[in-house]
């Protein structure tokens, strides 16, 4: 990872405070104020530059669907750079609970949530907070592909960049997105054509440089793997593995095998509330709980 | 049952006697031959209607009959141009007012209004499609036209610079009021269909926009509004034809001014109308002329509405994969296009 | 600790107040125009009410016009026999248009189905749809009154509002048909079934709430429709009850007395508005009822 010299236009940076985010070098502050000029450097070797994700911490999170508790107070802690799955059968309250951290949640009628979702040191959920921000900087990918289907997929990773960026950026954001995401080499001389014509694989990768472009702190990645085959399968999670350097992953799955390949530390999730967390090797070879280990060798679920 | 067993061989057959297939032949040949008779009704309707007009384009020739600038009856002079360009007008303003506030009123009640509040804003702007069109020209005569009078000759007066809008005086049967009229009369349909449309958005694609963090409007803009475009240009067209076939409401609210159009505020003259006005005591020559203003009329709209379907079916097939209840989504736009018709 | 705070990220990842007024009038926008359709039907409502109610009385209800509508001493008269025209007219119209129309769209869901001639059916139904109403007039001027050198009927307008009424109910009935699961149509056929037998005894009972919603709105549009009847039936002002005569219809003579220099003549085309506005939005709301009931709508 070639540390970036170039200072930030932003004035007070503190390299150390940087330190315990796991990331070696200095960086620039935020997400926005990325120089594009640091990116050449990437661009040529094709890897992203560095960059930190933040750590999310929920606190006694409790999601309603009208008067039915679906998350049942949970205390989780996500630390930054690092891929943390959620396992459980379904039901569980695992895609309700990753979608009360980007506030997604709420969109849905008669939906609320209790308790805070601390990213970093700020609570989503407080009234100055808004709920745009959250969502930019907490980036979403969804179980079914869905890139945007009237638009090309220059256009869909684009999608979010132009609700904010200025014309000349989306270029350069729009290819370095791309790389991130593995997918440039397969689309660069075809950026213009409908996303909707990728393969399910292509496509999910496309929603994952959609999701990228805006330059999240945090990937939510729900049951992402799922809807595609085993190849396309095993490329996301290559791409998990890269981007994690860039950004705290959460991911859930009912695939166990998955979550041992890609995950640092797994949640073991049962009926709304957290039975279990620790290093994913841990949780498949020494659960503490019984309920962990009957799941996690396949007795039920 | 009708079984019958037929004796002989190892297996015992379960045939049914012909006289029990009777009825179920009868149902088949019966119901094939009333929808064949619908399409031979419908190609002889055209083929007697090109008959009757058939004098007027030989009068005055079939290009000369839709574009010359002269219709005169009492003088023999059959150009159709001034009626054509009234409906033309007229329709166009329909839609340039009714299909934003219609389209506006879909995206409230599918995305943006409280969720009790979605069926009873339906059935509002669906009511509208209720009221007769005789009773639109009624209201728009005696309430509108009156009411709107003096705000348009505000208009025209401060405008007198723009031709065609400024300047003159301002009639109460004119142009605008019938073309404002037309625009809240295909309300129902291009809402109605927008609305279809626009509930069949797959809620994936406005979770992914705002998953990006998107403000409510620009998850509109993102994620509906493109999914729809189809839909609703085929909506519109809809509401297009249904403007270009009104009869009463624009005979009532156009006046008879058989001159080509040169006011908006002033009145004109529309086929439709022409037919409704003069049919009575027209004879011969005139007669055949109205015959053929009707034709001109039916191809017109069986372009448009030809177009619209085009569009509306698209809508339903373009985007995604075709799902299971394909045929009723777009068959709930099209039924929701059918039945939401007034006069 | 990261640095910067998270909460200043938050801060400037969050709307720009451009952004956030453009939402604001997006969305004010869109309301402000989804009022605005509201609002012609309030004033017609308004207005209805205001002037026809006015003149609505029982003797309106049940004298004849009379013909006058000069003489401003002498009696008008009221609607009756436009309201029984109407009812006879359209009556009659629904009793051709209902059964064909049903039939023509069992036979597309039961037996055409997908072939070419089913599909040139149904691009034909697709013409009908949206022929305007008074070339509907034409046509049976052309066939029933030209073509047979006799004269105006009530009859003949029948004909031609149930050409209007046709497509309607064949498209409604048609997508309601489809609806009934095909699960049990091949249950019933699977138990030897005959197939007219399944038709009747199990797809249409199915399907009837939703049929006869289509039917209720395709009949409330054909009584407020104006233009078919003009040269059809054309009108006249006593009651009658012979469909083979001329025959006054509560379209046509709001028509006719729109036109009419004489206010109190004016004031009955509002108490017959008022009267034809009621009688459809009934027709509507028993079909919104009725559809309440089906269990495929």
């Amino acid at each position: 990872m070639t540390p970036n010299r170039r200072s930030s236009p932003v004035a007070d940076v503190d390299p150390e405070g940087r330190a315990e985010l796991g990331t070696s070098g200095s960086e620039d502050a935020t997400a926005s104020r990325r120089p594009i000029v640091a990116d050449r450097q990437s661009q040529a070797s094709g890897a992203t530059a560095p960059k930190s994700g933040l750590s999310v911490k929920l606190e006694g999170l409790r999601a309603f669907y009208g008067k039915a508790e679906q998350v049942k107070g949970v205390d989780l802690d996500f630390n930054a750079n690092e891929v943390t799955a959620i396992i459980g059968p379904s039901g569980c309250g695992k895609s309700t609970m990753i979608r009360c951290i980007n506030r997604m949640h709420e969109e849905i009628p008669g939906a609320r949530a209790e308790g805070r979702v601390m990213l970093a040191d700020t609570d989503v959920y407080d009234s100055a907070v808004d709920v745009v921000a959250v969502r930019r900087a907490i980036g979403m990918v969804f179980q079914k592909p869905n890139p945007f289907p009237t638009m090309s997929i220059f256009d869909n990773v684009a999608a979010g960049l132009r609700l904010t960026a200025k014309r000349g950026e989306l270029q350069q954001k729009v290819e370095r997105a791309l790389r991130g995401a593995g997918l440039w080499d397969e689309v660069s001389d075809r950026l213009s054509e409908p996303g909707a014509g990728l393969s399910g694989g292509q496509q999910q990768r496309l929603c994952i440089a959609r999701s990228l472009a805006v330059d999240p702190e945090v990937i939510l990645m729900d049951e992402p793997c799922s809807a595609l085959d085993p190849i396309a399968t095993l490329k996301i999670e290559e791409l998990i593995e890269e981007l994690k350097q860039r950004v705290t992953i959460v991911i859930v799955t009912h695939n166990m095998q998955q979550a041992a390949r890609v995950a640092d530390r797994t949640a073991f999730m049962l009926d709304g509330q957290l039975v279990e967390v620790g290093p994913t090797q841990d949780i498949f070879t020494k659960p503490s709980d019984s309920r962990t280990e009957e799941y996690v060798t396949g007795k039920f679920g | 049952m009708e079984a019958a067993s037929v004796p002989g061989g190892d297996r015992t057959l379960l045939v049914r006697s012909p006289l029990a297939r009777l009825p179920d032949r009868l149902l088949k040949y019966g119901l094939t031959v009333l929808a064949a008779l619908i399409l031979a009704l419908i190609v002889y309707f055209f083929v007697r209607l090109v008959g009757q007009a058939r004098p007027a384009f030989a009068h005055a020739g079939v290009l000369g009959f839709a574009f010359d600038n002269n219709w005169n009856p009492s003088a023999g002079h059959f150009g159709a141009l001034p009626l054509v360009v009234g409906t033309l007008i007229t329709s166009t303003l329909a839609l340039i007012i009714g299909v934003p506030v219609a389209v506006a009123a879909a995206i409230y009640t599918t995305e943006l209004c409280p969720k009790r509040l979605r069926t009873p804003l339906t059935v509002l702007v669906e009511l509208l499609a209720a009221v007769p069109s005789v009773v639109y020209g009624l209201w728009g005569i005696f309430f509108l036209a009156p009411k709107l009078r003096g705000a348009e000759q505000w208009v025209a007066d401060r405008l007198s610079f723009v031709p065609f809008i400024g300047g003159g005086l301002v009639t109460i049967p004119n142009l605008f009021i019938t073309g404002l009229v037309l625009a809240i009369m295909i309300l129902p349909i291009v809402s109605a269909i927008s609305r279809e449309v626009m509930s069949t958005v797959p809620a994936d694609h406005k979770e992914a926009a705002l998953g990006l963090g998107a403000t409510r409007w620009e998850m509109i803009r993102i994620a509906v509004l493109p999914y729809c475009r189809s839909g609703i240009v085929g909506g519109a067209m809809l509401g297009l034809g249904r403007a270009i076939g009104e009869t009463i409401a624009v005979t009532i609210l156009i006046g008879d001014s058989p001159k080509l159009a040169d006011h908006l505020f002033g009145q004109s003259y529309s086929l439709a109308a022409v037919i409704a006005n003069e049919f009575g005591e027209a004879t011969g020559t005139h007669r055949s002329a109205l015959f053929a203003a009707g034709l001109v009329l039916f191809v017109l709209t069986l372009l448009v509405n030809g177009l619209a379907r085009f569009f509306v079916i698209r809508a339903s097939r373009a985007t995604g994969p075709p799902r299971a209840e394909n045929h009723s989504s777009g068959g709930g736009a099209m039924l929701a296009a059918d039945t939401v018709v007034g006069a | 600790m990261s640095a910067p705070a998270s909460s200043e990220l938050l801060g400037r990842l969050a709307v720009s107040p451009a952004r956030r007024r453009r939402d604001r009038f997006a969305r004010g926008t869109i309301l402000g125009a989804t009022i605005l359709a509201l609002i012609p039907l309030v004033l017609i409502v308004y207005y209805l009410l205001k002037k026809g109610l006015g003149s609505w009385s029982s003797d309106f209800f049940t004298t004849d016009p009379t013909g006058n509508t000069f003489f401003k001493n002498s009696s008008i008269g009221g609607i009756k026999s436009a309201i029984l025209g109407t009812i006879e007219i359209v009556a009659l119209a629904s009793a051709i248009a209902i059964p064909i129309g049903i039939g023509v769209a069992i036979w597309l869901v039961e037996y055409g189905r997908d072939s070419r001639f089913a599909h040139t059916v149904r691009f034909f139904v697709d013409v009908l749809t949206g022929v305007p109403s008074i070339v509907f007039g034409l046509f049976v001027y052309i066939v029933l009154v030209v073509g047979t050198g006799s004269t105006y009927a009530g009859y003949k307008g029948s004909i031609a509002l149930s050409l209007l009424m046709l497509p309607v109910v064949i498209r409604s009935s048609e997508v309601i048909l489809m609806l009934v699961p095909a699960g049990l149509r091949e249950s019933a056929l699977a138990l030897g079934s005959p197939r007219w037998r399944v038709i009747f005894k199990i797809v249409l009972p199915t399907a009837l709430p939703g049929m006869v919603t289509g039917v209720l709105l395709a009949v409330a549009r054909a009584a407020g429709e104006t233009a078919p009847l003009l040269f059809t039936a054309a009108s006249t002002h006593k009651t009658t009850s012979d469909l083979g005569a001329f025959m006054n219809s509560l379209p046509v003579q709001i028509y006719s007395d729109v036109t009419s220099p004489t206010e109190s003549v004016v004031n009955r085309a509002w108490g017959a508005a008022l009267t034809l506005v009621v009688l459809i939005l009934l027709l509507n709301l028993i079909a919104r009822l009725v559809s309440r009931r089906s269990r495929l709508v």
